[in-house]
């Protein structure tokens, strides 16, 4: 698949019909019900056409699986006063809820999240070399687990998906057909010139982690603080790495994942502690690598 | 594009933003202007900061504006200028804070150098209100004269926050080389090598500051070259004294150890500075405390050399920093010395210590002043039991085997012992009390009315209550 993100002759930034540059997707979810919905303030700039205002997104990701983390982090963020959804990919892979977790994100498709496919979702089609033996053996458990719809759905995704000042996508915008890590300033300044919006929420990296562009145009890397949000004006270019709610590998087992104030140009990124014992010991119960319930377990 | 919400050509005229009426405009410099302004009414003055932007403007002044509205909104407490309204950066860039009234250091200094009487006060206010913006996961990282503010009440208003670091907000100035070493005069041998996370900086601004309300002399000069800023790296000072014969030993002693280059030579924590401010006595005296004339030709090689493998490490951030050198106070009852909680009480100071490296221990017995007055029908007698009793503290404390700067004894006179510990710990930033809980004898007094409980009830910090354990 050629990659989604580059910026086109007349790239979605003018956006004029307020749908998101996409490819590859079925209209099972269509991501152009993410249109403007109730008071919606056009920004002066010509940049943004649907940038929406009002507006809390809850950006998850690399959920993996996990049941109880995702089920954790949507009360969250429903308790938060969440309103839109994106999901940044690799709904399944490593944990013992794929179908469930695959439902509710198709749930959350018909209702007009973002989604956007990930590696282990891209997985589920064709086998990649790179992944090793245990990964390997739960792809191809989760293949035997979910529905034809259900693959179906995952096989759908688009790789990317803009709208206005936004760019989601699972992995670097560069080439997300690639996978490649955002793993250092570099990286996440070819991402973000790519994508040529003011905000790029990504997955794929397990941390939480957001890279801006300074002054002069250089990206530097910011670990932020948990729970307190950072102001990230649409003046500059951010990356937010958001974190994974189903396998976190910062030595809490917590459940991680990102909420973006649109209205008030912030973002903060969350830990929501959930029962991540129980979602290990139903690794183990489905036959799958120990050491995948063990990572789990100690957040690892 | 950004535009700026006030064009030049109108300063003072009747223009209105977002609800708030320009006055007259008190400074008009590189980085941008000040406006009086006028509007909702929040019971206080307020001023508007607008900075330079458009076509030719220096775009480090735009990011030093919005590094300050990122900042200050996120600030709390009497040190610092209350927040009002911020515009959008993207459309009307502007900051409206609270006017500090008050005289800037800087007009103090224009009266030359303070007397030793004025410069504790002083010195223990600023680095008051540098604790409460560490305590807040801030360095200032720009501390000078015009930034620091003396109300009347004699507090101090850290003013300008367009170079300062929260941890918790990306550094925007991280990449701005030239723009991140702030003032010259004041900027600390870190800073000049490009960090910006050390809250132990402003501590070294606070050095020179003190300095020059001391002396009336820059410690480094006002170097305009960068050769120039790295001399501070290993070049000493002249000690304060030669500059200003009187200066007492233990001013010399605080100054030159907040202007130690390597910063885990300084002092680790601006409330020890506040404390050592405030209690003249009990500062630890070293070789600092003494020195007449600068490091001779040998030793300024060796400092050189030092420096030049000395690369700042990765530093903690402010409140963990501060979190780090904790003052915890142990309010020792002196009139009952065999009292068979002294030994628990001891026990669980020691435990408590353990845990950290950079503390400072306060020992303090309040002795009544009644009972004070009974014993001595003159001072010579007065001044005996106040004696006594502080020979018991340093008794009390001995077993603990503190190196002297580690430590700190103090006999308070008061009617109102509770009171007395709770204005003494809140004074002095202390992080954690240790008391006794009432003696089994006191039991039958209402646990509500012992000291213990109203310490308890009334610390602005924690407080662990040692009991000897039953049998």
């Amino acid at each position: 698949m050629s990659p989604a993100c580059r910026p086109r002759a007349h790239s979605a930034l003018s956006n004029e019909n307020g749908s998101p540059a996409r490819r590859g997707a079925k209209s099972r979810f269509r991501t152009d019900a993410w249109s403007p919905v109730g008071d919606t303030v056009e920004c002066p700039s010509t940049s943004c056409g649907n940038w929406q205002r009002q507006l809390i997104i809850a950006l998850l990701s690399d959920i993996h699986g996990n049941l109880e983390a995702l089920n954790a982090c949507l009360k969250d963020a429903g308790e938060c006063g969440a309103t839109r959804y994106a999901f940044l990919g690799d709904f399944v892979g490593y944990g013992a809820d794929p179908q469930k977790v695959v439902d509710i994100i198709a749930r959350h498709a018909a209702e007009g999240a973002v989604i956007v496919k990930g590696n282990h979702d891209e997985a589920v089609e064709k086998t990649p070399l790179y992944m090793n033996e245990s990964v390997r053996a739960v792809i191809g458990w989760t293949r035997e687990i979910l529905t034809r719809d259900a693959k179906a759905f995952l096989a759908s995704l688009p790789l990317c998906v803009r709208d206005g000042e936004m760019c989601f996508v699972h992995a670097s915008a560069a080439a997300p057909e690639r996978w490649d890590y955002i793993d250092s300033p570099a990286a996440a300044q070819r991402s973000i010139d790519a994508a040529q919006a003011a905000y790029t929420f990504s997955g794929h990296v397990h941390d939480q982690e957001l890279y801006f562009q300074s002054g002069r145009g250089k990206t530097s890397l910011f670990r932020p603080a948990r729970g307190t949000p950072v102001p990230v004006g649409r003046h500059r270019r951010w990356l937010a790495l958001v974190g994974s709610v189903g396998q976190p590998r910062d030595n809490n087992p917590a459940a991680a994942y990102a909420q973006f104030d649109a209205e008030h140009e912030k973002i903060v990124f969350r830990r929501v502690p959930y029962d991540h014992l129980a979602a290990a010991r139903k690794i183990r119960d489905a036959g799958l690598p120990a050491s995948i319930a063990y990572r789990v377990e100690k957040g690892i | 594009m950004i535009a700026s919400p006030v064009t030049p050509e109108e300063p003072g005229s009747k223009a209105e933003l977002d609800g708030f009426r320009l006055g007259p405009c008190i400074h008009s410099g590189a980085m941008g202007r000040i406006f009086r302004v006028t509007g909702p009414d929040r019971g206080f003055a307020m001023i508007m900061k607008v900075p330079r932007v458009g076509p030719g403007e220096d775009s480090e002044g735009l990011i030093s504006f919005e590094t300050e509205a990122m900042i200050l909104p996120a600030l709390s407490g009497p040190h610092v200028p209350r927040f009002v309204a911020g515009g959008n950066l993207a459309k009307a860039p502007y900051l409206v804070v609270e006017w500090i009234e008050g005289e800037s250091l800087e007009h103090v200094l224009k009266g030359g150098p303070l007397s030793t009487d004025e410069i504790a006060p002083i010195g223990a206010a600023i680095a008051d209100a540098l604790h409460s913006l560490h305590l807040q996961d801030t360095i200032h990282l720009d501390l000078k004269p015009e930034n620091m503010i003396l109300r009347n009440d004699g507090e101090v208003v850290l003013i300008d926050f367009g170079l300062a670091y929260h941890a918790h907000f990306p550094d925007l100035l991280a990449e701005e080389q030239r723009f991140a070493s702030g003032s010259a005069p004041y900027v600390s041998p870190e800073q000049v090598l490009g960090t910006r996370s050390d809250p132990r900086s402003d501590i070294f601004a606070l050095g020179v500051v003190l300095y020059e309300l001391a002396t009336g002399a820059l410690p480094f000069g006002s170097p305009e070259t960068i050769a120039g800023l790295r001399d501070r790296l290993w070049r000493d000072p002249v000690p304060p004294s030669v500059r200003a014969p009187e200066i007492p030993s233990w001013l010399q002693e605080i100054i030159l150890r907040c202007l130690e280059p390597d910063a885990e030579d300084r002092y680790q924590s601006a409330a020890h500075v506040a404390f050592d401010l405030r209690n003249p006595d009990q500062v630890a005296l070293t070789a600092r405390s003494s020195k007449v004339s600068q490091a001779g030709v040998i030793e300024q090689a060796r400092r050189w050399w030092r420096a030049r493998s000395n690369h700042p490490g990765p530093s903690r951030p402010p409140k963990s920093q501060v979190g780090a050198t904790p003052i915890i106070m142990v309010a020792v009852d002196t009139t009952n010395p065999e009292d068979e909680r002294q030994p628990v009480l001891q026990r669980t100071t020691a435990q408590t210590l353990a845990r950290s490296s950079e503390f400072r221990l306060i020992c303090v017995s309040v002795i009544a002043r009644a009972s004070a007055a009974e014993h001595a029908s003159d001072g010579e007698s007065a001044s005996g039991t106040y004696l006594e009793h502080l020979v018991r503290l340093r008794h009390w404390v001995e077993p603990l085997r503190l190196p002297a700067r580690r430590l700190s004894l103090h006999v308070i006179e008061a009617a109102n012992p509770e009171n007395a510990l709770l204005e003494f710990a809140r004074r002095n930033h202390v992080d954690l009390i240790v008391l006794g809980a009432p003696h089994p004898a006191q039991l039958g007094l209402a646990w509500w009315r012992s000291v213990a409980s109203r310490v308890t009830a009334n610390a602005h910090c924690s407080v662990y209550v040692v009991r000897v354990p039953a049998d």
